[in-house]
């Protein structure tokens, strides 16, 4: 099958706006008597559903939280980019473009990133118009900071709390347009299935997590902004309920799961403190603009840290890259964690981490300074340790924190089964194998008020397959089949928590499908998550009934698909015999160790298709063909 | 450390509640509150009973999801942190704690330690939002905004939702929650053509869902996890009253 990327003819530049005044328009009266589902409620669906609201269109809005407020989106800290230029530092939608693709080391579809860069000084634009209180400076102009992956400073933020000042903003609209009465919204309800009729996404079957009540909403469109899947690894920084499941389902109803192998480490979080964590914190990259890494250089040494004489340390990431040092890129920095820890140099508990030591920082630049300039992150690192960094050094750890991977989309955002629509982090589309910081804020509003908007109306206004209702008999059949399932699970009453079992495929996947990966262990890994599923479907306790609050239940239903997800995610990492970004392959790398991509044998789009449970599913190719920009290495040497 | 826990368990809206008795023991003063009833949940899955349902998504203290009151405050005994930054290393070995959704005829409690929070969607609905069109935003800069102006702004926009301040409050009153969004938006150029507006209808819909009257005693503010200032309230109260006296001139 040939994927079609639908991008449109003419150079770059003029991509967007061409496709703009060419679109086929909906017409305005017609606008309300279609119906458009919008699943997820974070950046990407807040600013979809409140725009297509104000356009007209009637919009259900679904998210799990107890209100959309809380989206997983209101955690993201550092900031938004945009191609602003207010600090006149030679920044441009070209060299926002540029940078965006060389971050994502040349695996993402050219015409979709470029018009991304476009639209982000509009985002600007609207956030500021809705009263988000974005940083100034004296003069009262919006203030900016750096961020990696770039030599300009174009990035916006509001404190520590970006995303969730940006949320909000979202959220507000949003609240406007209920109470407009042009969107509906529902909270704690969970998608649990795509309903497909005559080969177009019509409708979802949903559980209200109040009542267990299951039940269909019918649509003309369905757009599924329902996040990331960082969780298949058990912990990391994401919220504890995002989940794949949304995606999953869609998948195998037929829509193609680009790159899932593509993910992204952070390589500053707390590290893990026993067995109960439930879930890492970030702590801001920027400490390691003034602290030095290092663990001590003989296996096993317990000694506190201040014991460790000078001598005995080895500050890997200076020995290994003297000319960038600490402040090597995301990924080498993590792969190097890890390969201390697994030489047995590790510190703190379990030996999982490594020592960010400030000590020369505070005696070269006072207290006072560190404490100016990283005052809140020692204290939110004192909080959730009980330590104080002033005095011994941080540990940190790297931990999962993004998926570049997600459904595979065409330009209009529309996924290979028609009327499937997807945006923000669900997609797969602008960031390549790698996201630079301060980007996925900037897609998820570029795509929500943007670009969805109008690329929606592309499908909408050629469309010839009319809305079902949801007494069509696919509705009934689906609805069914997640009422069995839901059934399933309650009656398997094994001896198993869902928790451990999750904890189980979050080790397995963490050791082999993580920070670097190999064949030998992703095909180990293929064969034994099965054998996980198997213990899950035959071992797995579930408490009580479908018929109230069960959040046992909720948590069972995203981890059964987690299960199969995380196999897809190996495979693809097994099929892409290279290393690029996130996806890094032993096999596949220079005599420094550095990531050696392969364009001549994979510069694709990897787009799984499910085929049943009994087969195993096919890859397409999306070929990555680049007009404008040329192929380089990512070197930091 | 063993401690002992006394639980609010309600299976529903409309079933009766109580507080149950638990024990945990071998907690891990490096867990946090959440971690803590985790491990208290996974013992009584392991014993074929129920787990405690509770609230909760982010576990950074960010999204407003977790909610419970210890020993009487809203997200236990420590300032500034809601429970799911709250670590055992601040309670003793053998300590009793009695562990209650929080309180108010606005939330009705739906399951153990979950409430209904919806009232506070509701009021923002009513008007806690600047109305700008997607696309007919001016240019950013050409609207410079003080440096106090905006901090001020994003002091206020620093809530998280979490209904602390109205369990915390005797009279169960969202005003600290309502001042601070009304004042964020209202101390801002852009929301100015809409701040009598916004306080009218956001007042009447915090009244019409059933939360009690500010009588001044700032117990939202100590609960806080944001430390959102009572001087907001202050604010709402003045913008609040000059609004209905313009309304009542306008009708005349
Ligand atoms: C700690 C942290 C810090 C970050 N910092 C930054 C940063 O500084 N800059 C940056 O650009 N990016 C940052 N990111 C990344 C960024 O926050 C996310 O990629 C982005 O917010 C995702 O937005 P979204 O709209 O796609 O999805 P989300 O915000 O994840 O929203 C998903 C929505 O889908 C709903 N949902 C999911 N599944 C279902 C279902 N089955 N049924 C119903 N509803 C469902 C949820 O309820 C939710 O409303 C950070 C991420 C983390 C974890
Ligand atoms: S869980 Fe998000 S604030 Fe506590």
């Amino acid at each position: 099958m040939k994927l079609d990327s639908k991008t449109p003819p003419g150079p770059l530049a003029e991509k967007w706006a061409r496709y703009r005044s060419e679109i086929k328009l909906v017409n305005p009266a017609n606008k309300r008597k279609y119906e458009i589902i919008v699943v997820g409620s974070g950046l990407g669906g807040a600013a979809a559903a409140a725009t297509l609201g104000e356009l007209g269109y009637g919009v259900k809005c679904f998210c799990y939280q107890d209100s959309p407020r809380r989206a997983h989106s209101i955690a993201a800290q550092g900031g938004i980019n945009a191609a602003k230029n207010y600090q006149n530092d030679g920044d441009s939608v070209y060299r926002l473009f540029y940078d965006t693709i060389k971050g994502g080391d040349f695996r993402a579809r050219e015409a979709n990133v470029y018009r991304l860069a476009e639209v982000s000084a509009e985002i600007i634009d609207q956030c500021t118009a809705q009263g988000v209180p974005f940083a100034r400076e004296y003069g009262g102009h919006l203030a900016n900071r750096s961020f990696g992956g770039a030599q300009v400073s174009r990035t916006f933020y509001a404190r520590g709390q970006t995303g969730q000042q940006l949320l909000l903003g979202a959220y507000s609209a949003l609240c406007r347009q209920i109470d407009a009465g042009s969107v509906m919204m529902f909270p704690r309800t969970e998608m649990l299935d795509l309903v497909v009729v005559d080969g177009h996404a019509k409708g979802i079957v949903v559980r209200d997590m109040v009542n267990g009540k299951i039940s269909s909403y019918a649509a003309d469109a369905v757009v599924l902004a329902t996040g990331g899947y960082a969780n298949v690894y058990d912990l990391s920084t994401n919220a504890r309920g995002c989940n794949v499941t949304a995606a999953y389902r869609a998948y195998k109803r037929g829509a193609f799961f680009a790159n899932p192998c593509y993910t992204q480490i952070h390589p500053t979080c707390i590290p893990v403190s026993g067995e109960y964590q439930s879930k890492l914190t970030l702590m801001s990259e920027s400490l390691r603009n003034d602290g030095r890494v290092w663990v001590p250089k003989r296996k096993g040494d317990t000694r506190p840290p201040h014991k460790i004489p000078e001598d005995e340390r080895d500050y890997f990431l200076e020995r290994k890259y003297p000319s960038y040092g600490n402040l090597a890129p995301r990924d080498i920095s993590s792969r190097s964690a890890k390969e201390v820890c697994d030489d047995g140099r590790g510190v703190g508990p379990g030996g999982l981490g490594v020592y960010l030591d400030f000590s020369d920082a505070i005696s070269r630049l006072g207290l006072e300074t560190i404490r100016e300039r990283y005052g809140n992150l020692f204290e939110m690192y004192e909080r959730i340790t009980g330590e104080d960094a002033y005095k011994t050094p941080m540990r940190i750890y790297p931990a999962l924190h993004y998926t570049m991977g997600g459904l595979w989309v065409d330009y209009n955002l529309m996924s290979n089964l028609p009327g499937l629509h997807v945006i923000g982090e669900a997609n797969f589309s602008d960031h390549g194998a790698n996201r630079l910081g301060a980007s996925a804020l900037m897609q998820g509003l570029a795509d929500g008020y943007f670009v969805l908007p109008y690329t929606i109306g592309a499908y909408l206004a050629d469309l010839t397959h009319k809305r079902p209702s949801t007494g069509h008999p696919e509705f009934h059949k689906v609805e069914t089949e997640v009422e069995e399932r839901t059934k399933t699970l309650l009656a398997i009453n094994g001896e198993r928590s869902v928790q451990s079992i999750h904890k189980e495929l979050g080790k397995l996947m963490w050791n082999d499908a993580g920070m670097a990966r190999n064949r030998k262990g992703l095909k180990e890994a293929i064969a034994k998550i099965p054998e996980i599923r198997e213990e899950f479907w035959d071992n797995v306790r579930v408490p009580g009934d479908g018929k109230e609050i069960n959040q046992e239940l909720e948590k069972a239903g995203r981890l059964a698909d987690f299960l199969e997800f995380g196999e897809l995610l190996c495979r693809d990492a097994l099929d892409r015999e290279e290393s690029c970004g996130g996806h890094f392959r032993e096999e596949y790398q220079t005599e420094e160790g550095e990531a050696l991509r392969d364009d001549e044998n994979f510069s694709y789009v990897s787009a799984w298709e499910y085929r049943g449970e009994a087969q195993e599913p096919v890859r397409h190719k999306e070929p990555l063909v680049y007009e404008e920009v040329k192929m380089a290495t990512r070197s930091y040497k | 450390m063993d401690l002992t826990l006394r639980v609010w368990r309600q299976k529903d809206r409309n079933s009766p509640g109580r507080l149950v008795e638990y024990d945990a023991k071998d907690i891990d003063p490096d867990m946090s509150f959440l971690e803590m009833l985790d491990v208290v949940n996974e013992r009584l899955i392991s014993r074929e009973e129920h787990p405690i349902a509770f609230d909760h998504d982010c576990r950074e203290g960010i999204c407003g999801a977790c909610s419970a009151t210890i020993n009487g405050i809203p997200h236990g005994p420590e300032r500034a942190t809601t429970v799911c930054q709250l670590h055992m290393r601040h309670f003793k070995d053998g300590d009793v704690l009695t562990i209650e959704p929080f309180r108010a005829r606005a939330f009705p409690v739906i399951r153990d330690l979950m409430v209904d929070r919806s009232a506070f969607d509701r009021i923002v609905e009513s008007g806690g939002y600047v109305s700008v069109r997607t696309g007919s935003a001016p240019e950013a800069n050409t609207l410079p905004i003080p440096k106090d102006v905006a901090e001020r702004a994003m002091d206020a926009a620093s809530c998280i939702g979490c209904g602390a301040c109205v369990a915390a409050c005797k009279n169960a009153s969202a005003m600290l929650f309502v001042a601070a969004k009304a004042s964020q938006l209202n101390g801002l150029p852009q929301g100015k053509p809409e701040k009598d507006r916004r306080v009218l209808d956001m007042v009447a819909s915090m009244d019409e869902a059933g939360f009690g009257n500010c009588t001044n005693q700032y117990e939202c503010s100590a609960v806080c996890p944001k430390s959102i200032s009572e001087d907001f309230i202050a604010q709402l109260n003045r913008e609040y009253l000059v609004a209905s006296i313009k309304q009542r001139f306008a009708r005349k």
